[in-house]
């Protein structure tokens, strides 16, 4: 659904997007993450035909970024960093004339719209001047403005942003229910959590480059090694316990070990066996949880910071 | 082709919806459209009294349609407040992304937006003008001819086009709405200009050059309209966030353009200004054809100007002019030089202000008023081919040639500014064709105008008194 190949930009002499392959399939959604000024709006901008590549290739939904604009973004929803929304004019009036000018019937477009703002919980505010709205109402209303012609590919940059965390969860949850077999989702957010709960591959940018893309686990393991467990025990450990040389056991305490595997599928059935070979009694043995948090700190702190790119 | 338009009334609607919305805009037109022209019904009437108490009639008869012309003018200075907000407006307020992101094509985008400017201060307009007719009837003053009244409907048309376009332009090339506000003195300070002379016309009742300031503004309306067209990118509203003039960006895409690459001045002489001269080819044959046709002009002007001059005094004053420049003193040559050199800048300043059209004004003049000259002389008893030999082929040769290219650069100017180019913006645009001028002044016309200017001085007047009797 996204195929972006060497995609570059340059503004005069500064190169803000340096080469970027992206391949997201239908169904998926990708995670940008990246430092502000990274690169993330400006890749964006770029799969929506806004912006012109100065040099590399691009398709969004089947089209071309560059040959076939005017299908590119009829085919795109977009949620943008400032969201502007007019502000005399009120909910049902925006989206009419957004859905319009997608070429939406009238019919469809007050369906569509009644639809959304009732998922969004905006449907009784939907007659106020949007300049009335609260910063997470006109946020919620971007979004919905983003979906109306219910688009196969869907850019959302922070899209939780300024909202509360009860909307953030509506929105969260109505991005996942927007997750379907036809249609591709990139998000660029700053909040890892989401991020996390959101991902099928997470592309992590810098200074214009993407420094890392995969999925979460993939991810996770490149910057912070091996899965982690923890072992924790009945009666505090008399000795080192000794496991097989493919284990390493990367902390010890009173009674409870951490070893990293690289396998654990194949290796933690042996290491329990293993223990309880050795008269020890496990009372437990879990993954230690790595977050995504650590995994980015650590990619984005690999170069020292040298400029912004957004 | 309606399925293209469709997208434009949508903008414009939404536009135009939003500004009867806004007070700031409703009360001044309301005010300019309602108001204003029962105050000038006023003015009307008392003038028309007063005139009439001295006996100066018509001073009356010619206020009624310069009033109507101000009625109809005022309430388009609130089309140039909204044009001017109308893309840097919406980047200010963020609300420009979510629109460019939409499948309109860019001149969907730009007309929808120009027509939301224009119709309503000019819906304001002609609500004022039949108001202040209305009153005028009711008073029972007599209303202007169907003709002028015609004219001044047309005339604020084309006002308001020009005026809107011209805002829709700047406002899509500012970079903040500050920015804007500042350039649009480059469309008041023209337009008030203008709207003097128009009143001077229509007091002095020429209503026929009227129609041609209408004709000229229509040019120069679908003119701006075209340049906000060929240099409208999504990319350039999103891009650019700092009002600073960066002069050395400035110069280094002047010295690009101006070198074109050339490594020394062999090469800068025989491949980069050859090059500038065949990139504006259509550009100098235009002008060629402007240049004779502009002596033909000159040549027809004697009929309505005819000027004898005794045969006596040609000699006397042949005398006079080679006394004035004696062969071989560089102070008449350079002077002449100098001067035509002068009209040269005069010409890309001209130029620079009417997309190249004024610039064509000083050759059209100068080679106007050559062929008058021979067909004075010719008139005189001086056989043409004589009168061309003696007084103009010499340093014409050499002139001419330098006139046209130098006014094809200014020419090209215009055209360059007007034509769509993706890869550079409208002063990167503006930049490579004054450098272009530059180059080609500097690489031919200068050195061309230099030898015709010696020759001037120091040959023609010699074969003048040889070749007259």
């Amino acid at each position: 659904m996204i195929v972006a190949e060497n995609l570059t930009k340059k503004f005069d002499e500064f190169l803000a997007v340096d080469g970027v392959h992206l391949n997201v399939a239908a169904g998926q959604v990708l995670i940008l993450l990246g430092p502000n000024g990274a690169g993330k709006t400006t890749t964006v901008r770029m799969l929506t035909s806004v912006l012109h590549p100065t040099d590399g290739t691009a398709r969004v939904a089947g089209f071309d970024v560059i040959k076939e604009p005017e299908r590119v973004r009829a085919s795109v929803g977009v949620l943008t960093e400032n969201h502007g929304l007019y502000r005399r004019m009120n909910a049902l009036e925006y989206l009419d004339f957004f859905g319009s000018l997608y070429g939406m019937p009238a019919v469809e477009r007050r369906k569509r719209a009644a639809m959304l703002l009732e998922q969004f919980g905006l449907a009784e505010s939907s007659r106020r001047r949007l300049g009335e709205y609260s910063k997470g109402m006109r946020q919620k209303l971007a979004l919905v403005r983003a979906m109306v012609h219910n688009p196969p590919v869907l850019l959302l940059d922070e899209p939780t942003s300024a909202m509360d965390p009860e909307s953030s969860r509506m929105v969260r949850d109505a991005i996942l229910s927007l997750r379907s077999d036809d249609r591709t989702i990139v998000v660029c957010t700053h909040n890892l959590g989401e991020a996390e709960v959101l991902a099928d591959q997470i592309a992590i940018i810098r200074r214009g480059k993407i420094i890392s893309y995969g999925g979460l686990a993939e991810i996770k393991r490149r910057f912070l090694g091996d899965p982690q467990f923890e072992v924790r025990f009945a009666a505090p450990l008399a000795s080192r316990p000794v496991l097989s040389d493919k284990i390493v056991i990367t902390g010890i305490g009173p009674d409870w070990i951490h070893y990293r595997t690289a396998q654990p599928a194949r290796h933690n059935p042996d290491v329990l066996r293993s223990l309880m070979e050795q008269g020890l009694q496990v009372v437990s043995l879990q993954e230690i949880g790595q977050s995504l948090e650590t995994a980015y700190l650590e990619a984005v702190n690999q170069v020292p910071e040298e400029g912004k790119h957004d | 082709m309606i399925e293209g338009i469709h997208p434009v009334w949508i903008i414009a609607r939404r536009e135009v919806r939003d500004q009867f919305r806004d007070w700031r805009i409703i009360f001044p037109i309301v005010g300019l459209t309602v108001l204003f022209p029962f105050l000038m019904n006023f003015t009307a009437q008392q003038i028309l009294d007063f005139a009439r108490d001295y006996g100066a009639d018509i001073v009356g008869e010619r206020m009624v349609p310069f009033l109507m012309m101000i009625v109809g003018f005022f309430p388009l200075s609130a089309s140039l407040v909204i044009a001017l907000d109308t893309f840097v407006g919406e980047k200010e307020r963020g609300s420009i992304e979510p629109l460019l992101n939409t499948p309109l094509k860019d001149w969907q985008l730009y007309t929808g937006k120009l027509l939301a400017a224009i119709v309503p201060s000019l819906t304001g307009s002609f609500l004022g003008m039949a108001v202040y007719l209305g009153g005028l009837a009711i008073q029972r003053v007599p209303l202007p001819e169907l003709e002028l009244t015609l004219l001044i409907i047309v005339l604020t048309i084309v006002q308001a086009v020009v005026m809107v376009s011209g805002a829709v332009v700047v406002s899509s090339q500012a970079t903040s709405v500050r920015a804007a506000n500042l350039l649009s003195s480059f469309i008041i300070i023209p337009v008030a200009l203008l709207i003097q002379g128009e009143s001077i016309l229509m007091f002095w009742g020429t209503y026929a050059t009227l129609w041609w300031a209408v004709f000229g503004m229509l040019v120069l309306a679908v003119l701006l309209v075209r340049v906000g067209l060929a240099h409208f990118r999504r990319e350039e509203l999103l891009g650019r966030e700092i009002d600073v003039l960066n002069f050395r960006w400035g110069w280094r895409t002047f010295r690009r353009q101006f070198t074109g690459g050339a490594a020394n001045l062999h090469d800068w002489y025989f491949k980069a200004v050859p090059a500038a001269v065949g990139g504006m080819r259509k550009a100098v044959l235009i002008i060629t054809i402007f240049a004779a046709v502009s002596i033909g002009i000159g040549w027809a002007q004697f009929q309505r100007f005819p000027l004898e001059i005794p045969a006596a005094d040609m000699g006397s004053r042949l005398s006079q002019v080679i006394n004035l420049l004696p062969t071989l003193s560089a102070k008449p040559m350079l002077l002449i030089w100098l001067q035509n050199l002068r009209v040269q800048v005069i010409g890309l300043i001209l130029g620079v202000f009417s997309y190249g059209i004024l610039g064509i004004v000083p050759i059209l003049a100068g080679l106007g008023i050559s062929g008058y000259l021979v067909a004075l002389l010719a008139n005189n008893g001086l056989p043409v081919w004589t009168a061309i030999m003696a007084f103009l082929l010499p340093h014409s040769i050499f002139e001419i040639p330098g006139l046209i290219l130098a006014t094809a650069a200014v020419f090209q100017f215009g055209i360059m500014i007007a034509t769509s180019d993706a890869e550079k913006t409208i002063g990167e645009v503006a930049i490579s064709a004054l450098a272009d001028w530059a180059k080609i002044m500097l690489g031919l016309v200068a050195p061309l105008l230099l030898i015709g200017a010696a020759i001037e001085a120091w040959v023609t007047p010699q074969i003048a008194v040889m070749l007259l009797p």
